[in-house]
């Protein structure tokens, strides 16, 4: 491992004064992929600041019925808290299912919004990787592609985006916000994300010395119909194939209102909203959801081993929708 | 007297284990330790262009940067022999460093050594290499063309070509005939141990800390390598986090770590890293396979053709034995079956658990399968109409089979008869359900030649009892400690057993299912030699109770001879021993194996499988709810050792099927060379897994009757879970693993 130096800060000012005035350096909460980034050489940081101490862990409702989550509070923490399990299913059947409950205790949700891809050539210093080292290429497009994006892709990045709490937070409209040394900043989640185009080295607005402080989620009555439906290759401790999340209303057997967002097919955490326009007012059947499910994909671009992805996806969202569909209107 | 044969006696390296107190062969503490790090081979093919050292030679800690200019030559490749033998076992027969020249990704090129773990990885990432790149071919499509028949695959001990019979007339004659194309992706071990070694000089003289299958395999490769007498080598291996065959063979490491504790005048560890684990210790090769299988009416077998296409290396024609027990299961007087290999730029592949047979066997049973299916047979009635009353080929009697009772309550508790035998038909929810069985069986192969113990008594009547077999994980230091208390009539807990350490008697590694049978020969006759030879020497002795009396009517029982009759005659060891002023006694046992070129019988362990799925043909998921495996294993030492071994053989079988492939990236290496990427279950994917086994006396195999069930247990799961996978849904499947994608 190249040699970092470590240190550990108790307060927010101080974390981002630090990280700020030196180049080389890089906040350190739980460590889960951060750790791992630097021994396989894929990220270079020099100095790592502990922020594990600071005061930003808690889970609270704000008066307006949000739910505010600090940035150091664990995915654990997060999943196993009454009030995310009461009015927000969909975030913490996605975080459940998401790691193993080790990494669940040690990941913060600040540090889950900055994870990095699984691409293997990503990670493999020695790859050529636009999102790596710009202009060097992507090995995906002719490699082993078959956990590959098939949405929000381009010629330079097809890397799949590998949150699942990612996506049911961009399926709820939440906000990232975020401190530095001018003040503070609030990014709607899904502009916090952004597609590789011809610059995918860039995956989010932070500039060097950005402290994420805190992840906000509005009020949303009809989230505690929704859930995270997660495909993959085996039961536990796996990256998506394919998943969902959604919320749903029905109201006289029509859709009144819907969330949907997909995972482990495109480039960032997806909201699904052409899916969501072609469902609004439709009648809560199989077909519908059908139709819907094929607009959302009928831009996706497959490579030769991640074809079936569009099949998969669509598949994914139906289910989601039906199940949700079959819980019965509210009463 | 048998009391502790047979017990579920917990590991006796358990605590040691779990505890964190038994030292691995890479936490071996020495003063003055210093750790090396290879680097290896990006490309697949090619020779080193350029090898700059400069910037690891000056980086920190950095104390030798060793390369195939400045590495100490020594002595000879051994050949390829399997380690079963007892003598030197490379696992390939080319040795890194000797030369520029590239013949696989993941070559060793250099080594790094460095004062701290740390530093020595950071200085080999500055080790820079110029390639000059040359074609290469690693997969089966690249190679299809240039592949050939060797004259011997395995080591040279199996024929490129076996047949019996006329195939063509066989094929011609049959009613029903399928002919089927498989592919296998390749596969890797991965125990949670990576392979290392610690090796430390004391002038000429070399230990190492090995992690391995058989110390004495370790001990005579590096003698080879490195030209030094094996008198002067001694290999210590005290724990072993699990092999699956990775560590059945010698790969370059252990020699590396020597050169490199000698060129620094220091002890060092060389420990593979999780990735150098995909191509620094072989694998299963990937393996196309295609069967023929024809039979008349009634569903008797008329023929079976079975042919293999597999990549080997640029040095060895290996292929894994695939074609073995399905030429041996069913009675079929015409038979074909062929190797095909192709040279490839991988390393030689190598044992890996149930090798060959998981394969093979996947492809016999599939097939059969759907054999019955256009016979409209039932799938285990046309396994019984084919059922080998004798080894096929030889006509051999078999030495034992219990697999028509296995098959029977296999049956029963699958409660076979009573589902619906019409694929598709069954539901639960979102949820296909399907049943489907295998055959299960692998071959009992005697070591190549004597197996040792030493069993030694102390004047207080406690005993230890050495030899040098390694407990890989399988629990053999716990059930040795059972034989051995058993032969010498003595409490367990009075019986220490000593292994691991090639300074103690001679045993050939324990690979191929063959372990417990041969050491367990060797402490039994070491054992009941003492206990005889105590036993004389108390009737021989005026001042003992026991005087006169005739040996063969004295039986030990908790370390006291008696008189089988008037067990209230007798006296102790301890009591003897210390009567004579003896300190101790002891004897050496030494088993002579039957010869490997046949004993005249057909020796197997043999099998029944059924598994349940659950398949969600919208989202391709299949799920497996239930494995029962009933084996006859002969006599089973532990039943809960014995039960945890065919538990992980079956859960195996389970991801052979479903979840295991290495994937070659078009660049020529392994893509997914990382316990993240290669798919092994977690426990939310292991079923409910019922295990019986059913009673066998088997006197031919070796002296306690002890079959082997280190692999049996995985032949048979995959084709039972595939089976079932068509009776869920009504498709076949010819590849494996089946992923989700296939299933959609």
């Amino acid at each position: 491992m190249r040699p970092v130096s470590y240190s550990r800060v108790a307060d927010v000012a101080t974390a981002i004064a630090t990280v700020t005035a030196d180049a080389g350096a890089a906040y350190l909460a739980g460590g889960t992929t951060k750790v791992d980034m630097l021994r396989i050489y894929a990220e270079a940081s020099q100095r790592l600041v502990d922020i594990n101490d600071l005061p930003i862990d808690h889970i609270e409702v704000q008066p307006d019925g949000a739910l505010r989550i600090g940035a150091m509070a664990r995915m654990n923490d997060v999943a196993m808290a009454p009030l995310v399990l009461d009015r927000f299913p969909v975030i913490s059947e996605a975080l459940v299912l998401g790691a193993s409950a080790q990494l669940r205790n040690m990941a913060s949700m600040g540090g889950n919004m900055l994870q990095r891809t699984r691409c293997t050539y990503f990670r493999d210093a020695e790859a050529s990787c636009n999102k790596r080292e710009p202009g060097s290429g992507c090995d995906a497009l002719t490699g082993i592609n078959r956990g590959h994006a098939v949405l929000g892709t381009s010629r330079h990045c097809i890397a799949t985006h590998p949150s699942d709490v990612a996506v049911a937070l961009v399926a709820l409209d939440a906000v990232i916000h975020v401190q530095n040394t001018d003040g503070h900043h609030a990014y709607p989640v899904d502009d916090f994300f952004l597609l590789p185009g011809a610059t995918p080295q860039r995956e989010h607005p932070l500039n060097h010395g950005d402290l994420i402080t805190a992840i906000e989620v509005p009020p949303l009555p009809m989230a505690r119909n929704s859930l995270y439906l997660k495909v993959r290759d085996r039961e536990s401790y796996e990256f998506a194939l394919s998943s969902a999340a959604c919320a749903l209303r029905v109201a006289g057997g029509e859709v009144a209102e819907v969330r949907l967002a997909l995972g482990g097919v495109a480039t960032k955490p997806w909201r699904a909203r052409r899916a969501e326009r072609a469902l609004l007012g439709q009648p809560a059947t199989r077909e519908s959801f059908a139709r819907a499910a094929a607009e959302e994909m009928s831009d996706a671009v497959t490579q030769p081993m991640n074809a079936f992805k569009v099949e998969l996806a669509q598949r994914t969202m139906i289910r989601a929708l039906e199940t949700l569909a079959a819980r019965g209107e509210p009463s | 007297m048998t009391t502790a044969i047979g017990r579920p006696v917990d590991r006796v390296d358990g605590h040691a284990k779990v505890t964190g107190t038994g030292r691995y062969s890479a936490e071996i503490a020495l003063p003055g330790l210093v750790h090396a790090v290879l680097v290896t081979s990006r490309i697949p093919s090619g020779r080193v262009g350029h090898l700059d050292t400069y910037e690891a030679e000056h980086a920190a800690g950095v104390l030798a940067v060793l390369h195939h200019l400045n590495l100490p030559k020594g002595g000879s490749v051994p050949p390829l022999l399997p380690s079963l033998f007892g003598a030197a076992a490379s696992g390939q027969t080319f040795f890194p460093m000797q030369d520029e020249v590239i013949h696989y990704a993941g070559q060793p090129l250099a080594i790094v050594v460095a004062d701290t773990l740390d530093r020595a990885e950071h200085a080999a990432r500055l080790v820079h290499v110029t390639y000059e790149h040359t074609p290469a071919i690693t997969t089966i499509e690249q190679g299809r063309d240039r592949a050939y028949q060797p004259e011997k695959i395995f080591a040279g001990i199996i024929p490129g070509r076996i047949t019996r019979g006329d195939v063509a007339a066989g094929l011609a004659a049959a009613h029903q005939t399928v002919d089927l194309t498989y592919h296998c992706a390749a596969n890797h071990h991965n125990p949670i141990e990576c392979s290392a070694t610690t090796a430390v000089w004391e002038g000429d003289r070399l230990t190492l800390y090995d992690s391995t299958q058989g110390p004495n395999a370790t001990l005579h490769t590096v003698a080879e390598l490195l030209n030094i007498m094996p008198s002067h080598i001694r290999v210590v291996t005290d724990y072993v986090g699990g092999s699956f065959g990775c560590k059945a063979m010698i790969w370059p490491h252990p020699a590396l770590s020597a050169l490199a504790a000698r060129a620094v005048h220091r002890p060092v560890r060389l420990a593979l890293s999780r990735e150098q684990m995909f191509s620094g210790c072989g694998h299963r090769e990937e393996q196309e396979m295609r069967m023929t299988l024809g039979a008349d009416r009634t569903g008797r077998l008329t023929a079976i053709r079975h042919h293999k296409l597999s990549p080997t290396s640029h040095f060895d024609d290996w292929a894994e034995p695939s074609l073995s027990v399905a030429s041996q299961m069913y009675d079929c007087p015409n038979y074909e079956g062929v190797y095909r290999l192709i040279k490839a730029n991988t390393m030689t592949p190598t044992f890996t658990r149930c090798p060959g047979e998981a394969a093979g066997m996947f492809v016999m049973e599939s097939a059969l399968d759907e054999l019955a299916e256009r016979l409209d047979l039932d799938p285990l009635e046309i396994r019984l109409r084919n059922y080998a009353e004798t080894e096929p080929g030889s006509g051999n009697p078999w030495s034992s089979k219990g697999l028509r009772e296995c098959y029977r309550r296999g049956a029963e508790l699958a409660r076979w008869s009573e589902r619906d035998p019409r694929p598709g038909r069954t539901r639960d929810g979102q949820w296909l359900l399907g049943w489907g069985m295998a055959s299960s069986a692998y071959p009992v192969t005697p070591p190549g030649g004597p197996q040792r113990a030493r069993a030694r008594i102390f004047a207080d009547g406690s005993a230890v009892v050495q030899s040098s077999f390694a407990d890989f994980g399988t629990g053999s230091a716990t059930a040795m400690t059972q034989v051995a208390a058993d032969g010498l009539g003595l409490p367990l807990e009075r019986v220490r057993v000593q292994y691991g350490d090639s300074d103690l008697p001679n045993t050939a590694a324990a690979v191929g299912s063959a372990g417990a049978g041969m050491v367990s020969a060797a402490v039994h006759i070491a054992t009941t030699a003492l206990r005889d030879q105590l036993i004389a020497q108390a009737v021989a002795d005026e001042r003992s109770p026991l005087h006169g009396a005739d040996p063969r009517q004295v039986v030990v029982s908790e370390g006291r001879m008696q008189l089988r009759d008037r067990p209230g005659t007798g006296e102790t060891y301890a009591e003897l021993l210390q009567r004579a002023f003896m300190s101790d006694a002891e004897a050496l046992g030494t088993w002579n194996p039957p010869s490997m070129l046949g004993t005249g019988y057909g020796t197997m362990t043999f099998g029944a499988q059924f598994a349940q799925v659950a398949v969600d043909p919208e989202l391709g998921l299949c799920r497996v709810r239930q494995l029962i495996g009933v084996f006859d294993p002969g006599r089973v030492l532990n039943r809960k050792t014995a039960h945890s071994q065919l538990m992980g053989g079956m859960l195996w079988g389970m991801s052979h099927a479903l979840l295991e492939g290495t994937v070659m990236d078009p660049a020529g290496r392994w893509s997914n060379a990382s316990l993240g990427e290669y798919l092994v279950p977690v426990n939310a994917d292991a079923p409910d897994v019922v295990i019986e086994t059913v009673e066998t006396t088997d006197t031919v195999v070796n002296p306690l009757g002890v079959k082997g069930i280190g692999e049996v247990s995985m032949v048979g799961t995959a084709a039972a879970i595939a089976n079932a996978i068509w009776h869920a849904t009504g498709r076949r499947h010819h590849r494996l693993p089946i992923t989700i994608e296939d299933i959609l």
